[in-house]
């Protein structure tokens, strides 16, 4: 069946339907990984946008439910070059237009996918529209993109109540890590009880009293979707968070709030970073680290107060902030991901240095 | 960290001559590092024994000796020009050697020398088996478990604690001979019985069997900040078994989810910090197909094969960077080249698939074994990139030139499921051929899995390729399906053929329908950051990226494709310096070429880069878009020679010589008539069709005869022929390929070879030298040592030379390059063949005479006159130096190759001898090309009866230079009586102690064994020479070859001169 995608520069592309057999408009991001579609499906950060992957081959090992980073597909829409005629490894268990088909999630395929990244480059990103439908009008399409709004994503995509996840006994280290979760990749949580933290996972909108009753011993703020600033809630929670002395490692959507939350700003990025090829330098050992990304919005480094926090992070490519240290406090925060799923392991050290954080007591100078 | 300050004069060692295993791959990495250290303010003194390289060029270093690479001459060359540094990682294992070599004897301390990138320590840890085992298992990465034992119950015990199968390899036997793989304990007691008895010094090595696993590598950078980062993952479709070298490789990996793409890159950035590398590394990877259990199979401290590969398909200039990491920059100070705003610290991201195939040597090498293991064969590679796996394969194929343009090219139609299912046992070159018409013939993706490994997503893509034929063959062929052929790049003249159209047609249909290729930028970032490169690849769908630019006339020029026996790296070093003398001109430059091992396929040689297959359809395209105001194509060998008729069709005019003009040297007619009204002399011949045809010939001219097809390079095909029955056996091998032009068969004359390159501008012509060859005729050319200037013949007989070469290349219209190779014999002259391009003396020629042959004949093209560029034509004064070619073989890596010389070339490189005197210049050459004696004084001589006069003669001379001579009976008969002593040794049937015996003893030096004749490979002789060359023996099949060396030897030992060449 023919698909078509429609951008609100009025563009059309022409290619296959794939997956759930239904209309959407969506904003429209790609991601350069050229591997780890199944984690990219499953990533709440992703909920409220349609990806497009630039790699031109997807679905070649099929999809394994383990990769998932959660219960189900969070993004609108799917945007392929070309879906596997088969799905080959040994883990897999279903096929990328089943998974799809399955999670009711539509998709388009058989597109120039370059030509689409390109123009998101070019113009920054834009919202889009999957169609199958051939009579489609454009202006009133282009109408309706204009006017379509992300909203706020992340009550969408919390957990509803709070749950807990425990190692192993003879894994346990000790300590009890309270996770914020704004649209959690599981891994986030599996990097923690990995090293022997216990978990308690609670809901976006849970309040700062509860989360400093239950004595947990740090606090991390998770990923998520959409514009930081739709959060005004949650980012008045943070604050009172930020005001206790339990260290916090926030990753991401939770970097940006808790700027926002200490006084700087946010700015939508023209076309966001998503891939798994970002480096990012670590000013304190001058080291630079390849890293998972996924983000539209970055913390505005001019407007940080130089006495609550310092860059501890730049991306090599653009310059722009990837991580800030908080002075006299023991809270660090980064904008990319050490848990990466998918994507590179290399900073995945990040968690140690927060176990040590909790252990040394240690306070940022 | 910025660049040590310290580092101002910087020596590169080279890779020396062109062997298999060890390509042209580093004169790309050689070249690319000689110009960043060169931007960087360095001074660059490079030594390289191969003068066929862009590296050897002073444009590219400011110091260059074509030297010998031995630790002596090293030495010498630090003493005489003091660098501060080495760069030993660049010039292949054999550079990194001798850097090692080096710095272990203490002689860079002594010198205050550093060696720059990875250090010793590093080097010892990788390159050492048990180092690099201790330093796994300390980090914990595995490696596939091994154990040296001398007993069966050890190897029982050993083998009880890792698990069948296991593979056995004795120590020192040839070829791995007495080795095998064992599945249970009776099968490793059998093998290992066997193994150990055969093994000279009873050792066998038992070894956890992976083949069958994935091989999967990484090309990854570290610098001294400890940054890592990979440039990126490659999937051999071949699994764990074929040398990844004469596999068929995937860029990016295919069929790993992300988990196990993370988890083998972690370990890569593990190993890389842990040995504490700076500069490029490859670390490839066996993987359990059915799990998450892997093994490091081996790490390369350096720049190697892959990262070349990695390099092309990927944009990220490894060796660049890698050169810019041993100054002391850190990864993120380095500026990546392609997006001007991004940095060499990060991954490229592919939005295109990429597949490699290698070049191999079957063609030339019809006796050897096409069998793929794990010592490399191939000559060469291609690499194509594509949007679709099909696609990118299907380019790959064409892209190869052995008559393949689809997997239908290799015949299997007549075997049935049983045989095919027999025949996927055996792996070699073509079993992707196998493959396809197993599934043509209904035999499922799992039986075709079980039996070769290859990952089902790859059957899947191959069948994907069978259905197309299926459907163009049996369809109507409508919009729709040409389409979805030609996204999966099937050719034109593929789908004519599958549906019985005209290959015309086919293309009109095409345009009609606006199908045509599209092409899109590598630029290493997948679109996310604009990229300033024009490096192209072509889709079929999509928009096109590629914008002719306006301005500047363009010019067109014809890469030569992969390397191969008689087209080698020397073309690829006339297309570069071409495009650069293009672009001096004000011209705008677009290269075509497939080859990832190349300079001409690095994104900043030309303007514009197309990395296409080289055929008429694929060329047109890019026309189609570039519009070029001219093509050259006299640089890029037989490959770009072949595409003149098609340009001239699509309307670009041909620069230079005139494709009529190229016919007539080609034509036997044609070439006749002007031989006729130059009035040259030839050797008498006819061209023929059929064996009966050629017999007539053949016995009209009285044998021997030379039979050869034409137009082709480097003689393939080409035969002496001594009787009737050689000729239908010769003929049958040369019709096995449909012949486009007729057989030529010509009288053998013998007598003295003599070659020479000339630039001509219609009117004058300029001979920067003559070469002679020690060969008589009968030893192709580009088998033979040649020798500049010519020594034994004397001003009559060049003067001769000079003036039929002019008189020829005037008759012939030529304008740019024209070569010519002559016999000499007494006074007379006659010529052999004239090839109106560039050839394979040109880079040495212009090296030795400091003549750029290349950027005249370029500006010759463009119309400038010889006498307006500061020359003055005709013969050039000879040097004051003698410069030897000296061929180089690689016969020990082809199994079941016939090593004796002949009219067929077969060596695959070339090192230079240079000095004040022949002798030294001879000597030289010879150990240039690894003949380091006299080691034992031991040698075997066994000759044909004809040669037994020139024996004793050489013979004598060995036995001065103290050598034992063995010979065979009437080899000895002859000697002894002419008072040289010999000992007589048996034949291989007689009775032991025989030849084989001796050559198995691992004490000989040389044996000199010329064949008799016929290509029957079970003689005797055939069994000596395959024997000898496997053990390291050096053997010489040619009487003048072994005057040569005994002539070299006599002279060996004293201090030699070196000579920087950039200074003559």
């Amino acid at each position: 069946m023919r698909a078509f995608l429609i951008l609100e520069d009025g563009t059309v592309f022409e290619g296959t339907a794939i997956g759930a057999d239904k209309e959407i408009i969506s904003e429209i991001v790609f991601n350069t990984s050229m591997a780890g579609y199944p984690e990219v499906l499953t990533d709440p950060s992703y909920a409220g946008q349609a990806v497009c992957m630039t790699y031109p081959l997807i679905g070649n090992y099929g999809v394994c439910r383990e990769d998932m980073e959660s219960e189900k597909i969070w993004l609108d829409g799917f945007i392929v070059h070309e879906l596997s005629g088969i799905p080959s490894n040994f883990r897999s268990e279903l096929s990328i237009q089943e998974f799809l088909a399955e999670q009711g999630i539509p998709g388009i395929a058989g597109i120039d996918t370059r030509a689409l990244t390109k123009r998101l480059r070019d113009k920054g990103t834009m919202n889009g529209m999957i169609t199958a439908d051939e009579g489609f009008d454009i202006e009133g399409v282009k109408e309706k993109l204009k006017k379509y709004r992300t909203g706020d994503v992340v009550s969408r995509v919390s957990c509803r109540e709070p749950y807990s996840v425990e190692p192993a006994d003879i894994d346990k280290n000790g300590l009890k890590i309270a996770v914020l979760d704004f649209g959690e990749k599981k891994n986030i949580t599996r990097s923690l009880v990995k090293r022997g933290c216990s978990v308690i996972v609670y809901p976006a909108w849970s309040k700062a009293e509860a989360v400093i009753a239950s004595k947990p011993d740090g606090i991390m703020l998770s990923n998520g979707p959409g514009d930081p600033k739709e959060c005004k809630e949650i980012i008045s929670e943070i604050k009172k968070l930020y005001d206790t002395d339990i260290p916090i490692f926030a990753i991401c959507l939770g970097h940006q709030l808790m700027a926002l939350a200490t006084g700087a700003d946010t700015y939508k990025l023209k076309y966001g970073h998503r891939g798994g090829n970002h480096p990012v330098k670590d000013l304190i050992n001058g080291k630079v680290y390849i890293t998972s990304q996924n983000h539209g919005y970055a913390v505005d480094a001019d407007s940080l107060d130089a006495r609550i926090a310092a860059p501890a992070f730049v991306n090599v490519n653009d310059g722009t902030n990837e991580g800030l240290n908080y002075s006299g406090k023991n809270i660090f925060t980064v904008q990319f991901h050490p848990e990466a799923c998918p994507g590179p392991e290399d900073s995945g050290y990040l968690f140690d240095r927060f176990i040590e954080n909790i252990r040394g007591g240690k306070s940022n100078a | 960290m910025p660049k040590n300050a310290d580092i101002k004069r910087v020596m590169v060692i080279g890779s020396g001559p062109i062997v298999i295993g060890q390509a042209a791959e580093f004169d790309y990495a050689g070249t690319q590092a000689c110009r960043s250290l060169k931007e960087e303010g360095i001074e660059v003194i490079l030594v390289n024994s191969n003068p066929a390289t862009i590296m050897t060029d002073k444009d590219i270093a400011d110091k260059v000796y074509i030297e010998p690479l031995t630790v002596k001459v090293l030495e010498q060359i630090i003493k005489k020009e003091h660098p501060d540094s080495i760069l030993p990682t660049l010039g292949g294992q054999a550079g990194l050697n001798l850097g090692m070599e080096l710095e272990e004897s203490g002689f860079l301390k002594e010198q205050g020398v550093r060696l720059l990138g990875t250090t010793a320590e590093t080097i010892r840890n990788a390159e050492g088996r048990q180092e690099f085992k201790d330093l796994m298992e300390r980090i914990g990465e595995p490696v596939a478990a091994s154990e040296v034992v001398e007993n069966v119950e050890d190897g029982i015990r050993f083998t009880n604690t890792i698990g069948y199968p296991v593979v056995l390899r004795p120590a020192y036997t040839l070829g791995g001979s007495g080795g095998g793989i064992a599945h249970n304990q009776a099968e490793l007691e059998e093998i290992l019985e066997n193994g150990l008895r055969l093994s000279r010094v009873g050792q066998v090595l038992v070894e956890r069997c992976i083949a069958g696993w994935k091989e999967i590598e990484y090309e990854v950078m570290r610098d001294s900040a400890g940054s890592c980062i990979t440039v990126c993952n490659m999937e051999n479709i071949d699994p764990v078994g074929v040398h990844t070298g004469d596999s068929i490789v995937v860029a990016p990996s295919q069929t790993l989810a992300d988990k196990e793409y993370q988890m083998l890159r972690t370990s890569a950035l593990k190993i890389i910090s842990e040995l504490k590398i700076t500069g490029g590394c490859n670390v490839q990877f066996a993987l359990h197909p059915e799990s998450f259990e892997y093994c490091v199979i081996e790490v390369n401290p350096r720049v190697s094969r892959s990262s070349a590969l990695a390099s092309k398909a990927t944009g990220y200039p490894i060796a660049k960077v890698a050169a810019k990491i041993a100054l002391g920059y850190t990864l993120d100070e380095i500026k990546n080249a392609i997006t001007k705003k991004t940095y060499a610290s990060f991954e490229p991201a592919l939005d295109y698939c990429v597949v490699k195939i290698p070049r191999l040597p079957f063609d030339k090498f019809i006796t050897a074994k096409r069998t793929l293991t794990t010592q490399m064969k191939a000559t060469g590679e291609v690499m194509s990139i594509c949007d679709n796996f099909e696609g990118a394969l299907m380019k790959a194929i064409r892209s190869l030139e052995q008559h393949v343009d689809s997997l239908m090219s290799y015949d299997f139609t007549a075997l049935s499921k049983e045989e095919l299912t027999e025949r996927l046992e055996i792996v070699d070159d073509m079993r992707i051929y196998v493959i396809a018409e197993a599934l043509r013939k209904g035999i499922g993706y799992d039986t075709i899995h079980s039996i070769t490994k290859i990952d089902k997503w790859f059957i899947d893509k191959i069948n994907t390729i069978v259905l197309m034929e299926g459907r163009l063959k049996n369809e109507e062929l409508t919009t729709e399906l040409l389409r979805e052929a030609k996204r999966i790049e099937f050719p034109d003249n593929v789908i004519a053929k599958l549906t019985g159209r005209s290959e015309e047609e086919i293309k009109r249909l095409r345009y009609d329908k606006g199908i045509v290729a599209v092409y899109k930028m590598v630029d290493t970032c997948a679109a996310e950051f604009e990229a300033h490169t024009p490096y192209y690849y072509s889709v079929f769908g999509g928009e096109c990226e590629a914008v002719r630019t306006e301005g500047k006339k363009k010019v067109l020029v014809l890469g030569s494709g992969p390397i191969r026996i008689g087209q080698g790296i020397e073309f690829d070093y006339a297309s570069v310096h071409a495009t650069w003398a293009l672009s001096k001109a004000g011209y705008e430059t677009i290269i075509i070429n497939n080859n990832p091992e190349t300079v001409s396929t690095d994104f900043d040689i030309a303007d514009k880069l197309y990395f296409e297959p080289l055929t008429a359809e694929d060329v047109e395209s890019i026309v189609n878009i570039e519009k070029p105001d001219g093509a050259v194509v006299q640089f890029g060998g037989q490959t770009a020679i072949k595409l003149t008729e098609s340009l001239m069709k699509m309307g670009v005019p041909i620069l230079g010589t005139k494709a009529e003009d190229v016919d007539a040297a080609e034509d036997r007619e044609l070439f006749d008539e002007i031989l006729e009204q130059t009035k040259i002399p030839r050797a008498a011949g006819g061209t023929v069709y059929t064996a009966e045809e050629a017999k007539e010939v053949a016995n009209r001219l009285g044998y021997p005869v030379l039979v050869r097809p034409s137009y082709v390079l480097g003689g393939q095909g080409m035969q002496i022929a001594i009787s009737d029955k050689e000729i239908e056996e010769f003929m049958e091998i040369i019709n096995r390929i449909a012949q486009d032009h007729p057989i030529l068969v010509d009288k053998y004359l013998q007598g003295k070879e003599i070659e020479v390159d000339a630039v001509c501008d219609g009117e004058d012509i300029l001979i920067p030298g003559i070469m002679e060859h020690i060969e008589r005729t009968g030893v192709h050319s580009g088998d033979s040592i040649s020798v500049y200037p010519a020594p034994t013949i004397g001003r009559l007989i060049k003067d001769k030379i000079a003036d039929y070469t002019a008189r020829l290349a005037r008759a012939l219209h030529v304008k740019g390059l024209i070569n010519i190779q002559f016999i000499a014999i007494g006074e007379d002259v006659y010529v052999i063949e004239v090839n109106p391009r560039s050839s394979r003396t040109v880079p040495y020629i212009s090296k030795v005479t400091g003549i750029p042959i290349v950027e005249l004949a370029t500006r010759v093209i463009l119309g400038e006159k010889i006498k307006d560029m500061g020359y003055k034509p005709g013969l050039q004064p000879e040097a004051e130096y003698y410069a030897i070619k000296m061929p180089v073989f690689s016969f020990e890596k082809i199994r079941g190759a016939e090593i004796s010389l002949g009219p067929e070339m077969k060596s695959t490189g070339e090192c230079l001898g240079i000095a004040k005197n022949f002798h030294e210049a001879l000597y030289k050459a010879f150990l240039g090309a690894g003949v380091n004696l006299p080691k034992y004084k031991n040698m075997v001589i066994t000759v044909k009866d004809a040669d037994k006069g020139e024996a004793i003669e050489v013979g004598r001379r060995f036995e001065k230079l103290g050598y034992t001579i063995y010979a065979t009976r009437s080899t000895a008969a002859a000697l002894n009586e002419a008072g040289v002593k010999a000992r007589k040794v048996n034949k291989i049937s007689q009775e032991s102690p025989t030849v084989m015996d001796l050559i198995l003893g691992h004490r000989l030096d040389i044996v000199i064994d010329t064949p008799t004749q016929g290509r029957d490979k079970h003689r005797d002789g055939f069994l000596i020479r395959r024997t000898a060359i496997e053990t390291g023996i050096n053997v010489i099949t040619a009487m003048d070859t072994a005057r040569a060396l005994a002539t070299s030897l006599e002279n060996a030992g004293g201090e030699m001169e070196l000579t920087d060449i950039a200074s003559l």
